[in-house]
């Protein structure tokens, strides 16, 4: 590929990434921050009451469909966790390159969030893993239960950073 | 309460809930696995009512690693070794997107002619893979000719991986910063004949296998997942293109030298469990005709890596970064936090992603349907555990 339609690729692409983020932002105001917007990738932070309806508002309006990736991670010096979806497009082709990180944050001591199930049935057993991985309960979610560890696992949840693996 | 007592207490809460069978219950609980021959270290748990699935209870987490925690006590080259260890047959890919990830991460670009080796290997992993799968495909729907070809021509391209990288499989050859060495001196046309082999023999597969018509009555019509589903469920790699969704990483969003090599999307429309046998073999056929091209348009000579410290220090950040492997989008997430460790790794495989399909599937299907169901979701247990 030349340079010139490399270049006409990178101009389409951040505007793309413009047009969601800033209908995203127009519709929840203060409650939504942009954390980094670059080529095909950007991440909002949302407040943990309306991560509910910005996913029903990102995929009623922009066709987000599917996540690639759901995650949780732990943040103990500002008593945080951190979860992130990764969403993605199958039925809008401007946005078959482009991920969209939509994530959030829970505090650490009670950590709870609304489920993404209804929304996104991609979810399912991303959460269920960043249910026993980190501990974070999703509200809504049918099976918050015993996932990918031996069921006799008596610990804290095991990628939390207090949790230490031995000799190391 | 002993703290000790409590940990056991929340345990039990946790554990897994199992439903009982009880006397009276028409329904007959069946556990598939994990030691069952047909479906490598995973167990589901199917309720039949006659001969047919009425509920399917996944039990993943047999060959589970913690490779995520692992991560973060490694820095960013002592990663790679065990990173690969959840699919060995595959290990260019599932290396390829962690290596893309972090030089993401730092901001280095790798050396034309590495960009070219790294697409080679991966396409080779592809083909290793999939002959492995399709023999495994073969012999559990009862066609043990399948099992023999598949299993003794990937041998070849185990040589080929071996003479390119010094080890059949577990490469440990994808490196941020591009590959850990150059291609010896006579490995093109060894390579080209090794194509040109598989290809022939390619012909022949169709021909004893898919052509076959018990297979075609065990697999056309079965386990029908529409465009909706897939999509609704997020499914990814050939499952996705046999449910008509034409969407290959490779070409959506071309890492590396992808955007130069031209190939097309193999994706098929009838949704069933022959279209999900079918294209990864597709896919085989075309990594051939990438292999080609790929010899065909390396530079003759240059540097195959961009050089780094060994303890190199990511900025603080974020990067996302996802390849086509065998099984479809292999996805990394890496946060740094400055220092020469990742603070958070998260690997979301193809694997993972596809098996949701499978309760979908087989709820309303014939116990017998079972093996050419679950075969078809190209399905590997442990890269779905990490």
């Amino acid at each position: 590929m030349d340079r010139k339609s490399e270049i006409e690729l990178k101009k389409k692409s951040l505007l793309l990434s413009k047009d969601i983020l800033n209908s995203v932002v127009e519709k929840f105001g203060e409650k939504v921050d942009v954390i980094y917007d670059k080529r095909n990738r950007s991440k909002i932070m949302v407040n943990p009451e309306i991560i509910v309806e910005t996913a029903i508002f990102l995929r009623d309006h922009h066709g987000f469909d599917h996540v690639e990736s759901a995650s949780g991670t732990d943040y103990p010096k500002e008593d945080q966790i951190e979860i992130n979806y990764h969403l993605g497009s199958y039925v809008n082709p401007d946005l078959f390159p482009y991920v969209l990180v939509l994530s959030t944050k829970t505090s650490r001591s009670d950590p709870k969030s609304n489920s993404l199930i209804n929304i996104f049935p991609s979810v399912e057993y991303f959460e269920r893993e960043t249910y026993e991985m980190l501990g974070v309960y999703f509200i809504g979610h049918p099976r918050n239960e015993r996932f990918l560890l031996p069921e006799d696992w008596a610990d804290i949840p095991p990628l939390r950073k207090d949790f230490r693996l031995k000799g190391r | 309460m002993s703290s000790l007592d409590e940990k056991i207490e929340e345990a039990k809460k946790l554990s897994m809930h199992i439903v009982k069978e009880s006397e009276d219950d028409k329904l007959m609980t069946l556990s598939v696995g994990p030691q069952h021959p047909g479906t490598g270290h995973f167990r589901f748990i199917i309720k039949l009512d006659g001969d047919y699935i009425v509920n399917v209870n996944l039990d993943l987490g047999y060959v589970h690693r913690g490779e995520e925690k692992m991560c973060e006590y490694r820095n960013y080259f002592t990663n790679i070794p065990h990173l690969e260890r959840p699919v060995i047959h595959d290990s260019a890919n599932i290396t390829y997107s962690y290596s893309l990830a972090v030089e993401d991460l730092i901001g280095i670009t790798v050396p034309r002619r590495g960009q070219f080796l790294r697409a080679l290997t991966s396409e080779l992993d592809r083909i290793n893979y999939t002959l492995y799968w399709l023999a495994i495909y073969g012999i559990f729907l009862g066609h043990s000719t399948m099992f023999m070809w598949p299993a003794a021509d990937r041998e070849l391209v185990l040589d080929l991986l071996e003479r390119l990288t010094g080890h059949r499989i577990t490469h440990a050859f994808n490196i941020p910063g591009g590959v850990r060495n150059d291609m010896p001196n006579n490995f093109k046309e060894k390579c080209l004949s090794q194509i040109n082999y598989l290809e022939k023999r390619l012909k022949e597969y169709e021909h004893i296998f898919y052509n076959n018509p018990l297979f075609r009555q065990r697999t056309e019509g079965v386990g029908i997942l529409s465009k909706e589903d897939a999509i609704k469920l997020g499914v990814t790699g050939s499952v996705l293109r046999a449910s008509g969704v034409p969407y290959d990483i490779r070409k959506v969003e071309p890492y590396d030298i992808y955007n130069e090599i031209d190939f097309n999307v193999q994706y098929m429309k009838t949704c069933d469990s022959f279209a999900r046998a079918y294209i990864p073999f597709l896919d085989v056929r075309e990594s051939c005709h990438i292999i080609r091209e790929l010899l065909d348009k390396m530079p003759e000579s240059g540097d195959v890596r961009e050089k780094l410290l060994s303890n190199i220090k990511g900025p603080p950040g974020e990067s996302f970064k996802r390849v086509e492997s065998g099984r479809g989008a292999l996805s990394y997430h890496l946060v740094s936090d400055g220092t020469s460790r990742p603070y958070r790794v998260k690997i979301s495989t193809g694997s993972f992603r596809n098996i949701i399909a499978l309760p979908f599937l087989l709820v309303g299907s014939k116990l017998g349907d079972m093996p050419a169901i679950y075969w078809s979701l190209n399905y590997w247990p442990i890269e779905a555990d990490r």
